[in-house]
């Protein structure tokens, strides 16, 4: 810098140059110094400061990386938990290996098995009332019991009622009978060392509910051959084949006096039942002692109706296996609807009453299951669910479940005959003994047995149902109750709740989507675009409120006139445009291009007016003032007020914006060279944007198809609110359904958690993650690749 | 005309149709929602007129006009209906008639043909009480201690001097009964966590249990003494009552306690009938819901909506910025950011209700189940945290609102300018001081924009709700004057699971549709509002970033 000098130099001149050199030296100086003493100071920090920087920006990435990666980890944990919680379902059943147990011989010949609830006791049951309690971790005798029989009276037979109320019976030589139950009784001590968990003890005896007295059922005296007995609180039903093969069913009823401590059992009927052909072979008992099946001539079953027990009816006698096979053995499975069956041959049946169609029930067959390779000593049923255990002579031991017709488990006891088997409780653990006396015990996994990809997906013939059929019901009101756990009739209604909501939802948000973008002028996309997110920001809680309480009535009240309205308008687009084109050229160039969707507001709203106000008229005309009746009438379709039209509507609505804003995005972003180029050329706007613009959009569109396809798969409350619920399988736009989603949402604050049910419903959602992380990721995938082409293009 | 198929013009009519079509839809919803929300809380005059009912005698009817509708008259007949008429078609009324404490229903489907002449009468009174819904008559008299003070003429004013005493109790013995009873509770509860705790430890010794003992006798003591105020209260409530004639003549006598409010829905002119409107609408937001929520407001469900959004945001706003950061600044195109797009959209696409599968078993059973087993041991068999409840409800729909915060924080990180951050990095910023500084204020519309579309998506979202935490009636609020204040584990209500609960879920659907209009409305309110002004918000980020690039 150097100052300048005027012309006229004063006196002061030099010594202002002088100075002003000077102070410039000494600036330069100290600018020099403080510059040094920067770069000193940043270098002696360098390990400060400057890392403290670095560290903190190193620190940032990390997080945000974190950041990124969360959302990776969000999406699999979610599918590896849903996973890690439905593959147990899918886990083989598992039964350890049979292990001997040392139970001190007794001189009696065993008649039955037992369990107690905790699997820590067994007990065995002797022919002649004894009754030995043991440990079933090692086999030692806990206590050794005496069912109390009457003085010199030998016991000549032996029954057992319902598992699960633990009632058994001696028949007598004498022609009669004692009741009782085997009985635990649990106590919980403090312990001492850890307060948290208190010392279970459990301690086995024998229980009369009848009092010790022997009921009379023969008054002949004859020794009771073979016995089957029911008892609960209302009455107890024994009958028994006597020694001179009278069949006899007694009724006996009980009052307790007012203290509750004895009881006085009176017989209140006693009947001979007819003589049937061949021996009496097993006599079983209904658990609510309303039907009676024999056993005879080795291959027939007899059923009696013994629900009135002073007029027990005989229903039928079914021959059970063909000529030249004998059954030796049969069961009832519990809820005692369904008898089991295994023959001689190792085959195995199941049998039940079916209605037929001049409403006669009719013991039927219902499936087989795998044979096994020696004939059937011995079949036991679980207490509560429909699996049973069957043993044969040469010592397999098959576990089966009958709903899903699965064999679950193949064991042997070592070569030895299954002479007799029980379940405990909770089937988690069987107890056997083989014909040379040996006690055999193994623990089971086995927690859902119900499933299998036959009972998931395909038709299954459920007690008490005339034929097989797809069926969910889920709600087990007590045990007797056979879960149905079909899919097939969610995922049917799932796909149909799709199927007509994409109806409503492409043709709209697709030529919606196109007509936004390529024609629409941009004063009304302004408007339009805003409008459609607020579409798909209203909550479907109140889309399926009004669809439920608003929609469902009002189409119920005016089907005609929302029938005609879907007809009608598509027709007014095209009439409305013609009408158009033929008004003067003056008039409709006054409104732009790119505003027809605004002209066609007033047309629409005409069009729904006219069509629902001519409804009626035409419902009265043709339909006898009511639609939904003459077509259930006249054509025998079904009408539901809240039916697939309603569900199709409302949750078109709510699809319609997603699709919309996805293809829209498709169609606006084709590079405008392309269709200038067309147009150019001489071709019309649609015809550039059906040959140019939509053939490259095209993957677009499709990935917004799909994205919206998923949503309609997953919407949850439209459905819940807007159908019946009801999980049927037809196609019918007037009926409705339940959807996988629904389900899930109904029934999952109710189901158990770890039981087969609330596992289904984490299937449920882990097919509808599947689902839609197949359908998304696909959409994605064509999305990215499209991008990747525009770039290029 | 060929020509003209030819050229395309139908079909580009047909396109427009449909966007047409979608329009009308939207405000058809909106504009619905909003007249059948508003009207709730219009004073309805009370009509009288008489019905013939089945077996053709004649009865007098009184109630509010609700809904008028055509019908064909075979479907009348097939209910049971005996019509002469040679019409296929005519109307029928829905009839509130309330009084459902003596007639069983309180709504009713009635032919045109069957009714007689409406009239309005003056002095017809509805009562809207504590409990059996509305109650529709003649006052004929007020009473004290039962005997008449006021009959005729005299007994309306009269009714309305003693009302005000009996509404100043009825506050009075409410107050008592939730604040002051409700914290003693509170309070006995945790003192028998305490105890239970020290005995798990086994360290109840004889000091500490008489502590205990002693504090726990003083909030007896205050309990006791709250009770004898109660009593009080309520044996001065029930002083006063009222009779009234019913439409089929029957004198009904109401007790004062029973009453919330009275009107002359015939006898009010314009500005009463707006003050009375606007004295409802402020009655509906800071109420609590009465009559298994068909009646009375919706302050809870709106507390738990707010309380429970508020959670939410707290955790997806970190997370999704950081998550759009990674995404934008950070990460390698490649197939990384592949992955990490498809998750994204994913998550966005999973069906609300497997985010409630799924945060009814994770979050729920197993990580609420352990962390009950861990830090409140004393409470089992009760769940604290291994029960549905509003922490998880948040933490569930923060995941699923996650995709919602990165898409908008992209968009908006996308559009700030490379000149900005390859200014500062210039500068000699290090990249994370540049995100902080520069990029990231510049970007924080979007965020904000994010965070709102969040918010209302959040307070629509009903279905994964239902598994983790939504209940019909929560029994206290999930904030309030009870250390810690904020109970993370209890379940809350909620506007949307309020929609679905009351509209499907309750046993009178007419009677409560009001109010889930109601209801509806406010959702929409609250969902369009913070919407548009997310969409503003957006759109004005966007200029200005176009602003910025032609610097």
């Amino acid at each position: 810098m150097r100052l300048q000098t005027g012309p006229s130099q004063n006196w002061f001149g030099p010594v202002f140059h002088e100075f002003a050199h000077m102070a410039q030296a000494r600036y330069w100086q100290w600018e020099k110094w403080c510059t040094m003493e920067k770069i000193e100071a940043s270098i002696t920090s360098a390990g400060g400061f400057t890392g403290r920087r670095m560290a903190k920006d190193k620190l940032f990435r990390y997080l945000m990386t974190f950041g990124g990666l969360s959302v990776i980890i969000a999406i699999s944990t979610i599918f590896f938990y849903l996973a890690s919680v439905v593959a147990p379902l899918f886990m083989p059943s598992h039964m350890d290996e049979l292990k001997p147990l040392e139970v001190s011989a007794a001189d009696q010949v065993s008649v039955h098995l037992a369990m107690e609830e905790q699997v820590e006791i067994g007990a065995r049951f002797a022919s002649q009332g004894g009754v030995t309690f043991f440990s079933l971790a090692d086999g030692k005798r806990l206590l050794q019991e005496q069912v109390g029989l009457p003085k010199s009276v030998m016991a000549s037979s032996f029954a057992a009622g319902d598992l699960r109320k633990r009632t058994m019976a001696y028949g007598l030589a004498n022609g009669s009978l004692v009741l009782f139950k085997d009985d635990y009784k649990v106590t919980f001590t403090q312990n001492p060392e850890n307060p948290q968990k208190d010392i279970r003890s459990i301690a086995p005896g024998l229980v009369y509910p009848l009092g010790t007295d022997a009921l009379v059922l023969d008054d002949a005296g004859k020794a009771l051959k073979r016995l089957a007995i029911q008892h609960d609180g209302d009455g107890t039903t024994a009958v028994a084949l006597t020694q001179d093969n009278r069949l006899l069913l007694g009724y006996y009823t009980s009052e307790s006096d007012f203290t509750g401590e004895s009881v006085t059992t009176t017989r209140a009927a006693l009947h001979e039942l007819p003589k049937l052909d061949g021996g009496v072979d097993q006599i079983l008992l209904e658990i609510k002692q309303r039907d009676l099946y024999v056993l005879h001539g080795g291959r027939f079953i007899s059923h009696f109706d013994v629900q009135d027990k002073d007029d027990p009816v005989l229903k039928q006698t079914v021959a059970v296996v063909p000529e030249g096979e004998r059954v030796t053995a049969m069961a009832l499975l519990s809820g005692g609807f369904s008898i089991i069956v295994g023959t001689d041959k190792g085959n195995l049946t199941q049998w039940f009453q079916v209605h037929d169609a001049s409403n006669v029930n009719i013991l039927t067959r219902i499936r087989d299951f795998k044979s096994m390779a020696a004939p059937i000593s011995y079949l036991a049923p679980e207490h509560a669910r429909k699996g049973f255990l069957a043993g044969d002579t040469k010592g397999g031991v098959n576990l089966y479940y009958a709903t899903s017709e699965r064999l679950l488990v193949e064991a042997d006891t070592g070569g030895a005959a299954v002479r007799m088997a029980s379940f405990a409780p909770r089937a988690n653990a069987i107890v056997l003994e083989t014909d040379k006396g040996e006690i055999q015990a193994a623990h089971i996994e086995n927690e859902y047995p119900e499933v299998s990809f036959g009972a998931l997906w395909g038709k299954v013939w459920y007690e008490s149902y005339e034929k097989p059929d797809y069926l969910w019901q889920s709600a087990a009101a007590n045990s007797d109750f056979e879960p149905k756990f079909s899919i097939a009739p969610l995922t049917f209604g799932t796909l149909k709740a799709a199927f007509y909501a994409m109806m409503v939802a492409v043709p709209l948000a697709v030529l919606g989507a196109i007509f936004a973008a390529y024609f629409m002028s941009p004063k009304m996309r302004s408007v339009v675009k805003p409008s459609i997110e607020i579409m798909e920001a209203l909550p479907t809680v109140i889309l399926g409120f009004l669809a439920g309480l608003w929609l469902a009535p009002f189409v119920d009240n005016n089907l005609a006139g929302t029938l005609m309205t879907l007809l009608f308008l598509p027709f007014s687009f095209v009439i409305t445009a013609y009408l158009w084109h033929r008004l003067p050229r003056r008039l409709t160039d006054r409104v732009g291009p790119g505003w027809e969707a605004a002209l066609l507001l007033p047309v629409i709203v005409l069009v729904m007016w006219l069509a629902v106000s001519l409804g009626h008229p035409i419902e009265v005309a043709f339909f006898g003032g009511d639609m939904p009746r003459w077509m259930s009438n006249e054509l025998g379709w079904a009408y539901e007020q809240r039916n697939s039209l309603v569900v199709g509507i409302a949750m078109g609505f709510a699809v319609i914006p997603t699709i919309f804003s996805i293809a829209e995005d498709a169609v606006f972003s084709v590079p405008k060279h392309l269709s200038s180029g067309s147009l150019a050329l001489g071709a019309t706007p649609w015809q550039t944007l059906f040959y140019v613009v939509l053939l490259t959009a095209s993957p677009g569109i499709f990935s917004a198809i799909m994205v919206g396809m998923g949503r309609a798969v997953g919407e949850t409350m439209i459905v819940l609110m807007a159908t019946g619920n009801t999980a049927v399988m037809d196609l019918s736009i007037f009926t409705g359904f339940r959807t996988l989603s629904a389900n899930i949402g109904v029934e999952m604050p109710e189901a158990a958690v770890g039981s087969t049910h609330y596992l289904l419903l984490f299937l449920s959602a882990l097919v509808l993650f599947a689902f839609t992380f197949f359908v998304n990721t696909l959409a994605e995938l064509v999305r990215q690749r499209l991008r990747e082409k525009y770039s290029s293009i | 005309m060929r020509k003209w198929i030819n050229s395309g013009e139908p079909w580009i009519w047909m396109t427009a149709g449909a966007v047409a079509l979608s329009l009308v839809a939207v405000y058809a919803v909106v504009w619905m929602t909003a007249v059948q929300g508003m009207g709730h809380w219009w004073p309805k005059p009370l009509v009288e007129t008489t019905v013939k009912v089945q077996d053709g005698t004649i009865q007098r009817l009184v109630g509010e006009l609700r809904d008028k509708e055509e019908i064909s008259l075979s479907r009348l007949r097939d209910s049971g209906y005996q019509i002469e008429s040679d019409d296929k078609f005519t109307h029928r009324y829905l009839f509130k008639q309330g009084n459902r404490d003596i007639y069983g229903v309180d709504f009713k489907w009635i032919p045109a043909p069957l009714l007689s002449e409406f009239t309005y009468p003056k002095d017809m009174i509805s009562i809207e009480r504590h409990e059996w819904g509305s109650f529709f008559g003649r006052l004929k008299s007020v009473k004290e201690n039962g005997n008449v003070v006021a009959e005729g003429d005299a007994a309306w004013p009269e009714l309305l001097v003693r009302l005000e005493r009996a509404n100043r109790l009825f506050d009075e013995i409410l107050r008592i009964e939730k604040n002051d009873i409700g914290k003693i509770n509170y309070q006995l509860e945790r003192l028998r966590l305490h105890q239970r705790k020290l005995e798990l430890k086994d360290a109840l010794t004889k000091e500490a249990r008489e502590e205990i003992a002693l504090e726990r006798q003083i909030y007896e003591e205050q309990f006791a003494k709250l009770q004898q105020r109660l009593d009080e209260l309520r044996e001065q409530n029930r002083r006063d009552s009222l009779t009234a004639e019913v439409q089929d003549g029957q004198l009904i006598e109401i007790p004062f306690s029973k009453i919330a409010d009275v009107i002359q829905p015939n006898n009010m002119g314009v500005f009463q009938k707006i003050a009375h409107y606007l004295k409802k609408l402020y009655e509906f937001i800071v109420d609590d819901p009465r009559e298994a929520n068909t009646e009375g407001g919706i302050f809870p469900a709106i507390f738990g909506t707010v309380t429970m959004v508020l959670l939410m945001s707290v955790m997806v706003t970190p997370l999704g910025i950081m998550a759009a950061v990674y995404m934008r600044e950070y990460a390698k195109q490649g197939l990384m950011i592949r992955i990490i797009r498809i998750s994204v959209n994913n998550l966005a696409g999973v069906p609300s209700i497997v985010y409630g599968v799924f945060g009814l078993g994770f979050f729920v059973y197993f990580l609420g189940g352990n962390i009950d087993a861990l830090f409140f041991p004393e409470a089992s068999p009760a769940p604290v945290f291994g029960s549905p409840g509003i922490l998880w409800s948040a933490l569930t729909l923060a995941l699923l609102t996650l995709p919602v915060v990165i898409v908008a924080t992209e968009e908006g990180l996308s559009r700030v300018p490379r000149t900005i951050r390859e200014g500062s990095l210039a500068l000699g910023a290090t990249k994370a001081e540049t995100l902080w500084r520069t990029v990231l204020p510049i970007a924080s519309p979007a965020m904000m924009t994010g965070l709102i579309l969040a918010v209302a998506r959040a307070a629509g979202e009903v279905a994964p709700l239902m598994l983790v935490g939504v209940v019909k009636l929560a029994p206290s609020l999930p904030l309030d004057g009870n250390f810690p204040f904020l109970h993370l584990e209890q379940k809350f209500m909620h506007l949307g699971f309020h929609i679905y609960d009351v509209g499907f879920q309750s046993p009178n659907v007419e009677a409560a549709r009001p109010l889930v209009y109601a209801t509806s409305l406010l959702l929409v309110i609250i969902i369009v509002v913070l919407n548009l002004f997310a969409i503003r918000l957006r759109n004005r980020m966007r200029e200005k970033m176009r602003g910025l690039e032609g610097v």
